[in-house]
C-alpha cells in the first residue's frame, strides 16, 4: 500500500480499532479487566491516524469528506471515537474504549473492504457551500453521537441482566454503574437531537431557498430519524419510556440510522460542476 | 543501638491470628505506652541494630535487624514483660525468620496474603504506619528503610497484578459494594435501615462509612429507632409510615424479625411510579425475608437476600483464594529481588532457639 494515499492510512487507524478490539475481547474471555491506559492509546492512536486519512482525503476532495458511502461510514466512526475521547476519560467507564473499538472498527474496515462505497470520489461536493458542509458534518457527527449512545445502552442492558441475575463476576464486573450508564445515555441522547436539529436547521435554511437542489428520500429520512430521537427524548423527560425500553429503543434506531446511511448519500453535487473521478482501491 | 563487628542479619519474630488462639490475641497487641516502652528497651539491647513493630489486632512483629541471637531473645523477653505473656507459651505461638524469609513474610503480610480475611487492605496500611512510627523514633536505618519500602512497592505489584483483592468478602461490604454498581456515587443516596437486627445494623454502618448520603431508621418499636438513629447519628421514621415514604428512598436495608413480608410488591411498584428514573435497591437480609420475593420482577427494583449476599461473598473468597499460589509466586520473586539488595548489609543468620 502507497503512504501517500488516504486509504493506507484509513487501514492503519481501523488495525488500531481492531487492535483495542482483540484486547478488550481477550480479557473478556479472560475474565479480566483489559488495561484502560493500553486501550486509551490504542484509541487515542487510532484517532490520530483516522483525522490524518480525513485530511488528506478531505484536501483531495476540496471539503468535508462526506462525498460517498466510504467517506460517510469513516466519518460517523471518527465522530462516535471523538466523542468516547471526553466521554470515555470524564466518565471513567470500563468497557466503553473496548465497545467503541468494536464500533469503529466494524465502521472503518467494512467500508473499507467494500470498494464499490469508495468508487467516485465526488470532489467538491458542497460546492463550496460551507454552511451545506457544516450541516452534513453535524448531521453525521450526531451518528456518531447515536452510536455511542447504542454502545451505552448495550452496556445498561449487560448491567441490568447482571444485576437482575446476581451474575456481577468476571466481565460484569468491569461494568459502570445502571445509574451512571442511564445519566450519560440520556447526555447523549439530548446532545445527539440538538445536534441533529442543529443540522436541520442549517440544511433547511439553505434548501428552503433551492428547494430542487435536494432529494426529497434524505429530507425525509433524516427527519425521520431526528424525530423518532426526539420522540425517544420527550417520552424520557416524561418519565415513560425508561431504563431497559430505552435502551432497546436506542440500539434499534441507531441500527436504522446506519441503514439509511446510504440514502442520505449525496448523488450530486449541491452547486457548482460536478467533478466526479473514479478511484483505484 | 550497638554496632558490633558481627556480621549483621535481618530477622522477622512474632506471632499472629494464624498460630495464637484468640484468648491469647487478645493479650498480645501493644498499647501506644507499652510500645514506647519496649522501643526504649530495644534502644538499650548491644547488638539489636535496627527495629520496627507491626502491632495490630491479630498480630505482632518485630523486624529487626540484629548482630546475635541473644538480642532477638532479650526483646522477646522484653515484650513477654511487657504483655504479661509467659515466655514459654510466647515460644509456642512464635514465628521466627531470617534474611530472604523474613523479608518473604513482610511482602506477603503488606500484601494481605497472611491476613485473616485474605487480601483485605487495611493491613497495608497498618505496616505503613509501622514503619512510619519506626522513622520517628529513628529505629530503622539503611537495611529496614530499604526491606519496607521496597516491599511496599512489592506489595502494590502483588495487588494490583493478582485478584487477591478484588470483591468483597463480608456481606456488609458485599452490600455496599452492589449498591456502588447500582448508584455508582454513594454520596447522594438515602438508606433506609428497616429493623434492628445486628447484620442490619453492621450494613447500615458501612454503608455510613462508605459515605452514603443519608441514613434514615425504622423499627417496629419506635423507641429502638430512636435509639438506633441517635446511635448513628440518623432521622428515626415511625413504621407505619415506611410504605407512603417508600420512593424517597434509594436503599432499603431490611433485617426485621416480623413474622411475614413487611414490603410488599403493591408498596415498591407504587414508589417506582414515583421515581420512575431511580432505581430501589433492596438489602433483605431477614429470615422471614422482609420483602415479598415478586418485587424482584418489577424492572427497577433490585432485591438480593441474605443467601444471595453469602454466595457473592463466597464467590469472591474463592476467587481470592484461586489467586494465592500466583501472589505468593510474585511475593517470591520480589523478596529474592529486595534480599539481593539487602544481603551485602545482613547477611548473618539468627540460630533458631
Amino acid at each position: 500500500m502507497d503512504p501517500s494515499t488516504d486509504r493506507f492510512w484509513f487501514w492503519l487507524a481501523g488495525a488500531c480499532y481492531f487492535a483495542g478490539l482483540a484486547l478488550g475481547t481477550s480479557a473478556v474471555l479472560r475474565r479480566r479487566a483489559h488495561s484502560r491506559g493500553i486501550m486509551n492509546a490504542i484509541v487515542v492512536v487510532g484517532y490520530v491516524l483516522h483525522t490524518y486519512a480525513l485530511y488528506l482525503r478531505g484536501l483531495e476532495v476540496r471539503g468535508c469528506p462526506l462525498g460517498n458511502q466510504f467517506e460517510i461510514f469513516q466519518f460517523t466512526a471518527w465522530s462516535a471515537t471523538s466523542l468516547y475521547l471526553v466521554v470515555g476519560t470524564t466518565f471513567r467507564i470500563s468497557l466503553l474504549g473496548y465497545f467503541t473499538s468494536m464500533l469503529s472498527a466494524a465502521l472503518t474496515l467494512l467500508s473499507l473492504s467494500m470498494p464499490a462505497w469508495d468508487a467516485e470520489h465526488r470532489i467538491n461536493v458542497f460546492g463550496g457551500n460551507a454552511w451545506i458542509e457544516f450541516h452534513a458534518a453535524l448531521a453525521l457527527f450526531s451518528y456518531g453521537v447515536f452510536g455511542l449512545l447504542s454502545l451505552t445502552s448495550i452496556l445498561f442492558l449487560l448491567r441490568h441482566f447482571s444485576l437482575k441475575n446476581k451474575q456481577l463476576d468476571g466481565t460484569f464486573a468491569f461494568l459502570p454503574s445502571i445509574v451512571d450508564l442511564d445519566q450519560i445515555g440520556h447526555r447523549l441522547l439530548i446532545t445527539g437531537v440538538v445536534l441533529l436539529a442543529t443540522s436541520l436547521l442549517v440544511g433547511a435554511s439553505w434548501w428552503t431557498r433551492n428547494p430542487g437542489a435536494v432529494n426529497p428520500v434524505k429530507i425525509a429520512v433524516t427527519a425521520s430519524i431526528w424525530i423518532a430521537y426526539a420522540v425517544a427524548l420527550a417520552l424520557r423527560l416524561r418519565g415513560r419510556l425508561q431504563g431497559k425500553r430505552l435502551a432497546k429503543v436506542c440500539i434499534a434506531l441507531f441500527a436504522v440510522a446506519l441503514l439509511s446511511l446510504s440514502l442520505i448519500t449525496p448523488r450530486r453535487p449541491v452547486s457548482g460542476p460536478a467533478s466526479v473521478s473514479s478511484h483505484q482501491p | 543501638m550497638s554496632s558490633p563487628d558481627v556480621s549483621p542479619a535481618l530477622f522477622v519474630v512474632g506471632a499472629s491470628h494464624q498460630t495464637t488462639p484468640i484468648d491469647l490475641r487478645e493479650r498480645l497487641a501493644l498499647t501506644p505506652e507499652k510500645l514506647a516502652q519496649l522501643h526504649d528497651a530495644a534502644s538499650r539491647l548491644a547488638g539489636l541494630r535496627e527495629l520496627a513493630v507491626v502491632n495490630t489486632c491479630n498480630r505482632v512483629e518485630f523486624y529487626g535487624v540484629a548482630t546475635d541471637a541473644t538480642a532477638v531473645a532479650a526483646l522477646e523477653q522484653e515484650f513477654c514483660r511487657l504483655s504479661g505473656l509467659d515466655p514459654a507459651t510466647f515460644a509456642t505461638i512464635r514465628r521466627l525468620a531470617d534474611g530472604s524469609d523474613a523479608i518473604r513474610h513482610l511482602v506477603a503480610v503488606a500484601s494481605g496474603l497472611e491476613s485473616q480475611m485474605l487480601g483485605e487492605n487495611e493491613i497495608f496500611g497498618q505496616v505503613k504506619s509501622a514503619y512510619e512510627g519506626a522513622q520517628q523514633r529513628r529505629s530503622v536505618g539503611p537495611v529496614l528503610n530499604r526491606v519496607f519500602q521496597k516491599a511496599f512497592q512489592s506489595a502494590k505489584h502483588v495487588r494490583t497484578q493478582t485478584a487477591i483483592t478484588v470483591g468483597q468478602v463480608s456481606v456488609a461490604n458485599v452490600a455496599v459494594e452492589l449498591a456502588g454498581t447500582i448508584f455508582g456515587d454513594l454520596s447522594a443516596t438515602r438508606v433506609l435501615l428497616l429493623g434492628a437486627g445486628d447484620i442490619g445494623e453492621k450494613t447500615a454502618r458501612a454503608f455510613q462509612s462508605r459515605g452514603a448520603g443519608s441514613l434514615t431508621v425504622a423499627s417496629r418499636t419506635l423507641a429502638r429507632a430512636l435509639e438506633l438513629a441517635t446511635e448513628f447519628g440518623a432521622v428515626a421514621l415511625p413504621f407505619e409510615q415506611v410504605g407512603q415514604r417508600l420512593h424517597e428512598f434509594d436503599i432499603l436495608v431490611c433485617s426485621t424479625a416480623a413474622p411475614h413480608a413487611v414490603v410488599t410488591h403493591a408498596a415498591v411498584a407504587a414508589a417506582l411510579r414515583r421515581r420512575p428514573a431511580h432505581p430501589l435497591f433492596f438489602i433483605d437480609l431477614a429470615l422471614p425475608r422482609d420483602v415479598e420475593p415478586d418485587v424482584a420482577t418489577l424492572e427497577n427494583a433490585f432485591v438480593y437476600n441474605l443467601d444471595d449476599l453469602a454466595r457473592i461473598a463466597e464467590r469472591n473468597r474463592a476467587a481470592r483464594e484461586a489467586e494465592v499460589a500466583r501472589a505468593l509466586a510474585l511475593v517470591g520473586e520480589r523478596a529474592d529481588s529486595i534480599w539481593r539488595q539487602v544481603a551485602p548489609q545482613a547477611s548473618g543468620r539468627i540460630e533458631p532457639r
